[in-house]
């Protein structure tokens, strides 16, 4: 895996879908491909020449031209509320990658997996749950996605329609719960974990995407659950 | 000529040139670890160096400052393009670390607490440039920053500077290390973006 030099893409999408984030899709005649879980770097020019650069997750898989980003704005930031707010269908940025290769799962892994999303922490755990479900796989998968409250999910009705005999999805609500829910609202407890994920007994490759605090957190008590460190995989989510 | 992209730099910031390229100032201090935080109580933790004929010098945690603390001001630099500058440390320098040990290999693995490994050829621990760390900003190191100690060997970029750090062991060869086999350069020189394979 050479990381290939930059790669021009165009913005095809640029959907709104939560108060904070977009879901950008682009289009990468170059792109050479990704596993579910890998992430690229972005690099946006200005007209006088000023650069940036940021690493996103990619919720996407497979070969490409085509390749999905969610991207939350970040307060005080420079590249993610120009993506969030200002680019269009149709402007020039340009991408390196597919970067990592640690944080991801192909469906040649047969073992149980649980998915523990904080956020926009989601978007390399969409990809691989897209990757499960195409692939037939019947590799035990459990999701478990912490919101703030139901309009801050990315991929909500994708998810639902991914629930299946070899994929459960629960959702944490730690602002607002829909009307109805059953638990108040709140951060992630040993208590929930230990309900709803996949027991250590079961020996689950877990996969936890969020914000530090998040991750944190969620990697403490699943340790404290009693599943072996060596089998949990974090990522955290910074950004500007 | 690189792509423009419409509209963008309304938000840009001054730029340093502290800064390595491709860089960004943060004034926040982000986390990167491949797995969760480990728990390790001071009065069981050790340092230990071997070298090629399987001799180990090891340290306690009192042993370790009783070789002296020093104060460390420096730049940072993640690859994941955050950089955050004039941060203030306090390390023993790995010179003390290595003053009894005789080794004709030039390459060190950096072991941690939890497994985590990096490569770092013996040149770069030496003469001034890396420290055993454990404290940051005037207290102790907190545990999802490295703490109780990692290595600081900021001329590279961060993830060199093993958290948890619990050893080194020297190779003849510059094997990889865990990032090192996942994607990540060799040596990682920050002035000179050595980022990717």
């Amino acid at each position: 895996m050479i990381v290939a030099d930059w790669q021009a893409g165009t913005v095809t999408d640029a959907a709104r879908a939560t108060p904070s984030g977009r879901v950008l899709t682009l289009d990468i005649p170059s792109w050479p491909g990704n596993d579910p879980g890998q992430h690229l770097d972005l690099r946006l020019t200005a007209e006088d020449g000023y650069q940036a650069v940021r690493s996103y997750s990619i919720a996407s898989y497979g070969t490409g031209p085509r390749v999905e980003l969610a991207v939350d704005e970040v307060p005080d930031g420079e590249v993610s509320p120009y993506l969030v707010e200002d680019v269009r269908p149709g402007d020039e940025l340009e991408v390196r990658g597919p970067l990592g290769a640690f944080f991801v799962w192909t469906p040649a892994q047969s073992e149980p997996v649980q998915l523990i999303a904080g956020g926009s922490g989601i978007v390399p755990l969409m990809a691989m749950a897209r990757a499960h479900h195409d692939s037939g796989s019947t590799a035990a998968f459990r999701m478990l996605y912490s919101v703030r409250s139901a309009p801050d999910a990315y991929y909500a009705a994708e998810l639902a329609d991914l629930v299946d005999e070899h994929f459960a999805l629960h959702w944490a609500y730690t602002r607002q719960a829909p009307d109805g829910w059953a638990e108040p609202a709140g951060r992630i407890s040993r208590a929930l974990l230990e309900r709803v994920t996949a027991p250590a007994s079961a020996a689950p490759l877990v996969y936890i995407c969020g914000p530090t605090g998040f991750v944190e957190a969620a990697a403490r008590i699943m340790v404290g659950l009693g599943h072996d460190p060596a089998r949990v995989r974090t990522e955290r989510f910074g950004g500007a | 000529m690189a792509v423009i992209s419409r509209g963008f730099g309304a938000r840009r910031r001054e730029s340093d040139p502290d800064l390595p390229p491709g860089q960004f100032l943060t004034t926040d201090f982000p986390v990167l670890s491949a797995g969760p935080t480990p728990d390790i109580d001071t009065a069981d933790w050790s340092f230990t160096i071997r070298d090629e004929t399987g001799e180990t010098h090891a340290w306690d945690w009192d042993e370790l400052h009783a070789l002296g603390l020093e104060d460390v001001h420096t730049d940072i630099h993640c690859v994941t393009r955050w950089s955050k500058l004039g941060t203030h440390w306090r390390g023993v320098s790995l010179d003390r670390l290595f003053e009894n040990v005789e080794s004709s290999y030039d390459f060190t693995m950096v072991h941690s607490y939890g497994g985590y490994t990096t490569n770092v050829p013996l040149e770069d621990l030496l003469d001034g440039k890396a420290w055993i760390a454990t404290e940051f900003e005037g207290e102790p190191l907190d545990p999802e920053h490295g703490g109780p100690a990692r290595l600081l060997v900021p001329h590279l970029y961060f993830w060199k500077s093993a958290k948890w750090v619990r050893g080194i062991v020297m190779h003849a060869r510059d094997d990889p290390g865990f990032w090192e086999q996942n994607g990540y350069n060799m040596y990682g020189d920050p002035w000179k973006e050595q980022r990717y394979w």
